[in-house]
Order: structure tokens, then sequence, then C-alpha cells
């Protein structure tokens, strides 16, 4: 297997997704390759990385909704209630 | 039950405490304290999704209100086969993927720089170092998860959204498909896509 192929492979590797035949494959070369360790360890890392920022704990956020919009959705709320009802 | 009640019930932690299924009828008998029990209860998550999404303050407003008037046409419908708290996290990955179609794209960088280049042999051309912080103590911190945000803003966004939608929040391939309109197949590749790209935008801020 190339590097090529095994950066192809990485994401049905990681969800364990690969047919038999090719995780060997792909075991195989991720013994011989330094450099694909490296690559994946940082792909592996990203995922993480990018779950960490996002994730809704960690994100500068005020909890609750703004008043205003809060009113906003409400006095949308009531137009569309008395459209429906004039229905 | 009124909405004081059901704003009682609300514990930090988020709606554990509220009746759900009390909530649902009052809200399919079109009754007004229970749709404002709905925005005050699940608002605030909601909005975080709609700003992920958007990512613009105008946006996400719209997204929410679009979202809950959606919700509110459609809850005759709601059959409580999922939690209330699901079904409004779907529509509003809707309406936030309607405002961003609707907004003029950014110019961007071209996907196939972000992507590992390869030599005629399959070898990769790039030799990767280490990054200057061990794994562990870049996920702690706060400058780092905002560097973070910002490669991530940087994607494509055809790219962005696939990654936001897929692992942040969490839904699953075929559902992914459904509100993008492509194939689950695509989906995967623009995941897998994604995610190089932005190890790729990562190792510029953090490779040694």
């Amino acid at each position: 297997m190339t590097c090529r192929a095994f950066a192809d492979f990485l994401d049905a590797y990681l969800s364990g997704e690969l047919p038999r035949d090719v995780l060997a494959s792909f075991e195989h070369h991720l013994e011989l390759c330094v450099n694909c360790v490296k690559y994946l360890e940082q792909y592996r890392l990203s995922i993480a990385l990018g779950r960490r920022a996002l994730e809704p704990s960690t994100e500068v956020l005020p909890t609750d909704v703004p008043e205003d919009l809060i009113q906003a959705i409400l006095v949308a709320f009531r137009l569309k209630a008395e459209a429906t009802t004039l229905d | 039950m009124n909405s004081n009640d059901l704003v009682q019930a609300m514990d930090p932690a988020g709606a554990s405490a509220v009746d759900e299924p009390a909530l649902i009828a009052a809200l399919q008998r079109g009754e007004e304290w229970a749709f404002e029990a709905m925005v005050r209860i699940h608002g605030g998550r909601l909005l975080a999704v709609a700003r992920r999404i958007c990512g613009n303050e105008e946006d996400a407003r719209d997204a929410l209100q679009s979202a809950y008037l959606s919700a509110f046409r459609a809850v005759q419908r709601f059959e409580g086969t999922c939690q209330l708290s699901t079904w409004l996290h779907r529509i509003v990955v809707n309406m936030a993927l309607m405002r961003l179609r609707t907004r003029r794209r950014k110019p961007e960088e071209q996907l196939v720089t972000l992507l590992p280049a390869f030599q005629e042999d399959g070898h990769h051309v790039e030799q990767f170092s280490e990054w200057a912080m061990p794994a562990d103590r870049l996920l702690e911190r706060e400058d780092v998860r905002a560097t973070v945000r910002s490669c991530i803003a940087q994607l494509p966004e055809s790219y962005r959204q696939v990654l936001l939608l897929r692992d942040i929040e969490e839904l699953p391939t075929d559902d992914v498909a459904r509100m993008l309109s492509a194939t689950p197949t695509a989906i995967k590749v623009r995941l897998h896509r994604a995610r190089q790209a932005l190890s790729t935008l990562l190792r510029r801020e953090f490779a040694r």
C-alpha cells in the first residue's frame, strides 16, 4: 500500500469499515511508514480538537436566548397563530 | 400547568425536569405559554447550533426564529418518536443551512491546496513533524480552541458544513445527505476531505 492509498483509507479505518484484506495491508503500511503514523495521529487529533473547540460546554456563548429575540419570536408566533385562526 | 410552572421546572442541566408529554399536548392545542416555554427551555442550545452553522449572529437569530415558526406549523404532526429537543435540533439545522444558501459566498481557499500532496510513487511530498505541544495540552487550552474555530471557519463552505453536521452536531450520514441533497457516499468523501483539510490548517498552526 502507498501513502496515497493509506490516506484515502484513513476515514474508513477509523470507523472500522475496512475489509479484512485491506485492513491487513493498511496496518502493514503503518508498521513501516513513520510519516503515515504521524499523519494518522494528526488526523485523529484534528477531529478531537474540532469537537472540543465547538462543543457547547466550552464555547464562549450566553446560556440563554437574548430576551429581545424571545419577544420577537413570540410576536411572530402570535401573528402566525392569528393568521391560522382566520384561515 | 402554565408557563411559570414550566419555566420554574427548568433546571440548569436542561429540560429533564419538564413534563414533555404535557408540553407537547399544549403545543398541539396551540397554547402560547407552551410555545414560550419551548423557546425558553430549548432556545439557548438551539441558538448555539445556529451560530455554529451560520457563523454570524444575524443569520443565527433569523434561523432560530424561522425554526420555531416552522416547529409551530409542524407540531401537529409531531408523534413523539424522538425527544422534542432532537426534533427541534433538526429543524434549526435545516433552517441554518437554508440561511447559508441565501448568503453570498465568501472567497475561500481551494480545497486542493489543503489536501495532502503525493509524489509519483505515492509517497507524501511533505515530511510531517511533531506538533509543538502534546495532544492533552492542546485539547485543554482555550487559545487553541479559538485557533481551531478559526481554522474550521477557513474551510470551503460545503466541507465546513459536513464537518459541523457530522463531527459536531453528530447527525447520521444519511440525515446529512438528505439535508444537503447529496448521496451518503458523497457525504463520507466530503467529511474525510474536510478532516484532512482541517488537519493541514492545524499543522500550519501547531507543527514545530
